[in-house]
C-alpha cells in the first residue's frame, strides 16, 4: 500500500495526457489557447485550496469549511470595500479573516479535541452565515475595474491568465515545504500514526493547528481571485466548493486514510477533472451528464487502490500456497 | 519495479476504459447532432443561439425553453438549451465559456446571479455574440453588458393588473384587503404601493378594509400556516369583506384553500402558480389568477436577439422590435416589458396547469 500512491499519481499525470488528447481529437474547439485560457481560470480557486487540503487529509484531519472560508473572505473584501475601506486593504483583510476562521477550526481541533469531520461541518455552516451578516442580501459590486481585470484577463501577450501566477507559485511553495522540509515529513508522519509521531517528538498538535492556518489563509487567497473574477462579493459565493476540492484531491491519489498523497498527483487532478468538464462540455454533454462522468471519476480513484490491493493479496497468497504446495511436496519426498 | 509498473498500468487503465466508454457514447451523439446541423447549413446559414436557464432541471424553464424553441422554430435558427444543474453565476459562467468557444452567435440567459456572470457575458459580447437577457436581468450598473432584457411586467403594472382583477370579481364595488408576504418584502411591497392609489383612482365604489391602504394589508410572511390564519383574521377584523388580493403564490393558494374550507363568499385572486390553483380555479372557488408567462419571456427574448445580431434593433430606450404579432418598446434600463401579467381561467387553466 505504501508503495502504490507512487503509481496512482503518476496514473493521474497519464491520465491528465489522455484527457488532453481525447478533448483534442473530440473537439476542434478544445485545443485553442482560447479554451485554455478558460479551464486554467475555472480551476484557479479550486487548484489553490486544495494544495492545502492535501496536507491536512495526509495529516488524517479534513476541512469542509473552506468553501465558506472562501466566501467569508469574499464577504469581507465588499463588506469593507462598502464602507469606504481601500480595495487593497479589503483585499488584505478578507486573506486576514481566512487564516482567523483557518485557526478557529485548528483551536476546536486540537485544543477541545473535537473531531475535525464535526467541526468543520459546523463552521460550514457558521462562516455561510457569517457571510450573510456581513453582507445581507445585497452583493457587492461596481469593485475597482483594475483590479477585477486581473481576475478575468490575460498577461499580456500570451493566453494565461493572471490568476495562473498565485496557482503557480504557491504550487511551488506546497511542493517543497511538503517532499523537500522536516515539516512535510512531520505531515506524513503524523498521518500514518499519530500516536507514535507524538512519541517520537512531533509536535502533533502545532502542526495540526498550522495546517489549519494554512488551509485558512489559502482559501482567503482563492475568495480574492473569486471576488476579482466574478467582479463581485455575494454572501451566497462558491457553494459547494467544497466537494470539488476533496474530490481533485482524493482523485489525485492522496489517501483518505492519511499518510499518503503528492502535491504533483493533486495538480494534475484538479487539471484532468477541468480538462474533462470542457472537453465533455464541447461534445455537447449535460450538466446532468457531467455530474455522472465526475462522480464515477471520484468512485474509480477510491476503488481502484483497493482493487490494485486485492489483486496483489491474491497474487501473494497464490504464490505463497503455491510455496508450501512445493515445500510439502519436498516434505514428502 | 517492472511488476509495480504493471499494476500501475492495470489501474490506470481501468479508468481509462471507462472514460472511453463514456466517450464511445458521446461521441455517435455529436455525430449525429453534426450531420443534422449539416443538413441545415446547406440550404441555409442558420443562426445558432443559447438558451440558458439558470438551472436545466426546473420546470418554469422547461417553459420558457418552450417558447425559445417556437421562436427559433419560426426564425430558422438552430437553438440549443444549455446551462448548469444548480442556479449559480460561477456555475453558468462555465457554460458561458462553451458558448464563446462553440462560436454562438446569441446568447439568451436567465441571468443566475446579477453579477457574477457580468464578466462572462463582457468576454462573450466582445467576442461578438449578441446578449439578451429574459426572465432574470443583470445589475443595472451592468446593463451594458447586454443589448437588452426581456422582463414580465413593469412593477407598478403588476399591483394595477391585480386591482382589476380583483374589482371584475367583487363587480367594482365593495371593500379589499391584501395578504402579503413579509413587511419585508421588497417585491410585494413596490406591487402594494402601485395598488394604493390606482384602486381609490379607478374604483370610485371601492375602497381599502379599515379606510387606508396600511389598515387593509396583513403579512402572512408566505408561510401557508401564518397565510391561513391571516386570511381568518382578514374576515373576522372586516366581516363584510368584498375581496381579498394575496400577491404572493404561498398567500393565495392558502387563501384559495381556506376560502373553499369555510365556504367563505370572500373573492380571492392574486399571483399564483397555475400547477398549484388548477383544483381552486377548476372548482369556481376563485376565478382567475395572474402570472407571468415564461412561455412569452423565451419566445419574446429570441426574437429581439435574432433582430439584434441582424442589426434591424440596437435595444435603445426608445426602440422598438416585433415578436409575434405584438411590438414591444424597449423602456429605461434597457427594459422591454411584456405587458400584463398572464392570467389563469377556466378556460386555460388546464392547458398550463401541466407547464408549470
Amino acid at each position: 500500500m505504501s508503495r502504490f500512491h507512487i503509481t496512482w499519481d503518476k496514473g493521474v499525470g497519464l491520465f491528465l495526457v489522455f484527457t488532453i488528447l481525447l478533448g483534442t481529437f473530440s473537439s476542434e474547439y478544445f485545443a485553442t489557447t482560447s479554451n485554455l485560457t478558460f479551464i486554467i481560470r475555472d480551476v484557479a480557486e479550486i487548484a489553490i485550496i486544495a494544495l492545502a487540503m492535501a496536507y491536512l487529509i495526509i495529516a488524517g484531519e479534513i476541512d469542509l469549511s473552506v468553501a465558506s472560508m472562501l466566501s467569508l473572505s469574499s464577504a469581507t473584501i465588499g463588506f469593507l470595500y462598502r464602507a469606504e475601506v481601500p480595495f487593497e486593504v479589503a483585499m488584505v483583510g478578507g486573506v486576514l479573516v481566512g487564516l482567523l476562521a483557518g485557526l478557529f477550526n485548528g483551536f476546536l481541533v486540537t485544543v477541545l479535541g473535537l473531531p475535525s469531520l464535526a467541526v468543520t461541518i459546523a463552521t460550514l455552516a457558521l462562516y455561510r452565515g457569517m457571510c450573510w451578516i456581513l453582507l445581507g442580501n445585497k452583493p457587492v459590486n461596481q469593485l475597482p475595474s483594475e483590479w477585477v481585470n486581473l481576475g478575468y484577463s490575460q498577461i499580456p501577450g500570451t493566453f494565461l491568465p493572471w490568476t495562473i501566477i498565485p496557482v503557480v507559485v504557491l504550487a511551488g511553495l506546497a511542493w517543497f515545504v511538503l517532499h523537500g522540509t522536516r515539516f512535510g515529513r512531520w505531515v506524513f508522519a503524523i498521518g500514518v500514526n499519530s500516536q507514535a509521531a507524538e512519541f517520537s517528538g512531533i509536535p502533533v498538535r502545532r502542526v495540526k493547528l498550522a495546517l489549519f492556518g494554512f488551509t485558512g489563509i489559502m482559501s482567503g487567497i482563492a475568495g480574492v481571485i473569486y471576488t476579482l473574477r466574478f467582479a463581485s462579493s455575494s454572501p451566497d459565493g462558491a457553494v459547494g466548493y467544497e466537494l470539488g476540492v476533496i474530490a481533485a484531491v482524493l482523485f489525485g491519489g492522496v489517501s483518505i486514510a492519511g499518510g499518503i498523497g503528492t502535491i504533483w498527483g493533486v495538480i494534475s487532478a484538479v487539471l484532468s477533472l477541468g480538462v474533462i468538464r470542457s472537453a465533455l462540455q464541447l461534445i455537447d454533454f449535460s450538466a446532468n451528464a457531467l455530474l455522472v462522468v465526475s462522480g464515477s471519476l471520484l468512485l474509480i480513484s477510491v476503488i481502484a487502490p483497493q482493487v490494485t490491493d486485492y489483486v496483489r493479496n491474491l497474487r501473494s497468497t497464490v504464490s505463497t500456497t503455491k510455496q508450501i504446495q512445493k515445500n510439502e511436496r519436498v516434505n514428502h519426498e | 519495479m517492472n511488476k509495480q509498473f504493471k499494476r500501475s498500468i492495470t489501474a490506470v487503465a481501468g479508468a481509462f476504459l471507462a472514460f472511453t466508454l463514456v466517450g464511445c457514447a458521446s461521441t455517435t451523439e455529436a455525430e449525429v447532432t453534426e450531420s443534422a446541423a449539416a443538413g441545415t447549413t446547406e440550404t441555409t446559414e442558420a443562426l445558432k443561439i443559447a438558451i440558458m436557464p439558470k438551472a436545466i432541471n426546473i420546470g418554469y424553464f422547461a417553459a420558457w425553453d418552450e417558447g425559445a424553441q417556437k421562436a427559433c422554430e419560426e426564425l430558422g435558427a438552430e437553438c440549443d438549451y444549455i446551462g448548469p444543474n444548480e442556479a449559480t453565476g460561477p456555475a453558468q459562467v462555465q457554460f458561458i465559456n462553451q458558448v464563446i468557444q462553440k462560436g454562438y452567435d446569441i446568447l439568451v440567459i436567465s441571468a443566475a446571479d446579477q453579477n457574477a456572470i457580468v464578466p462572462s457575458l463582457e468576454e462573450a459580447r466582445a467576442a461578438g455574440i449578441t446578449i439578451v437577457t429574459s426572465d432574470a436581468d443583470v445589475a443595472a450598473e451592468a446593463a451594458g453588458s447586454r443589448l437588452v432584457s426581456i422582463l414580465p411586467s413593469a412593477a407598478d403594472r403588476i399591483g394595477t393588473a391585480e386591482v382589476d382583477w380583483i374589482a371584475e370579481s367583487v363587480g367594482e364595488t365593495g371593500t379589499i384587503a391584501i395578504l402579503s408576504a413579509a413587511a419585508t418584502a421588497a417585491n410585494q411591497n413596490v406591487w402594494i404601493d402601485a395598488m394604493g392609489p390606482y384602486l381609490e383612482e379607478t374604483y370610485p365604489n371601492m375602497s381599502w378594509a379599515g379606510g387606508s391602504l396600511d389598515s387593509a394589508v396583513f403579512y402572512g410572511d408566505d408561510d401557508p400556516t401564518k397565510s391561513t390564519e391571516q386570511f381568518n383574521a382578514i374576515l373576522n377584523q372586516y366581516p363584510d369583506i368584498a375581496g381579498i388580493i394575496a400577491p404572493t403564490t404561498v398567500g393565495v393558494l392558502a387563501a384559495a384553500a381556506e376560502k373553499k374550507a369555510k365556504g367563505a363568499a370572500v373573492k380571492v385572486t392574486g399571483l399564483g402558480l397555475p400547477s398549484e390553483m388548477a383544483p381552486y380555479i377548476e372548482d369556481g372557488t376563485v376565478e382567475k389568477v395572474g402570472l407571468w408567462n415564461p412561455i412569452d419571456l423565451g419566445y419574446v427574448a429570441v426574437y429581439a436577439g435574432v433582430l439584434g445580431f441582424n442589426g434591424d434593433f440596437d435595444g435603445s430606450v426608445g426602440s422598438t422590435f416585433e415578436a409575434g404579432d405584438t411590438t414591444y418598446t424597449v423602456t429605461d434600463g434597457g427594459i422591454a416589458f411584456l405587458g400584463d401579467p398572464f392570467t389563469f381561467t377556466p378556460d386555460n387553466i388546464a392547458t398550463f396547469k401541466e407547464i408549470y
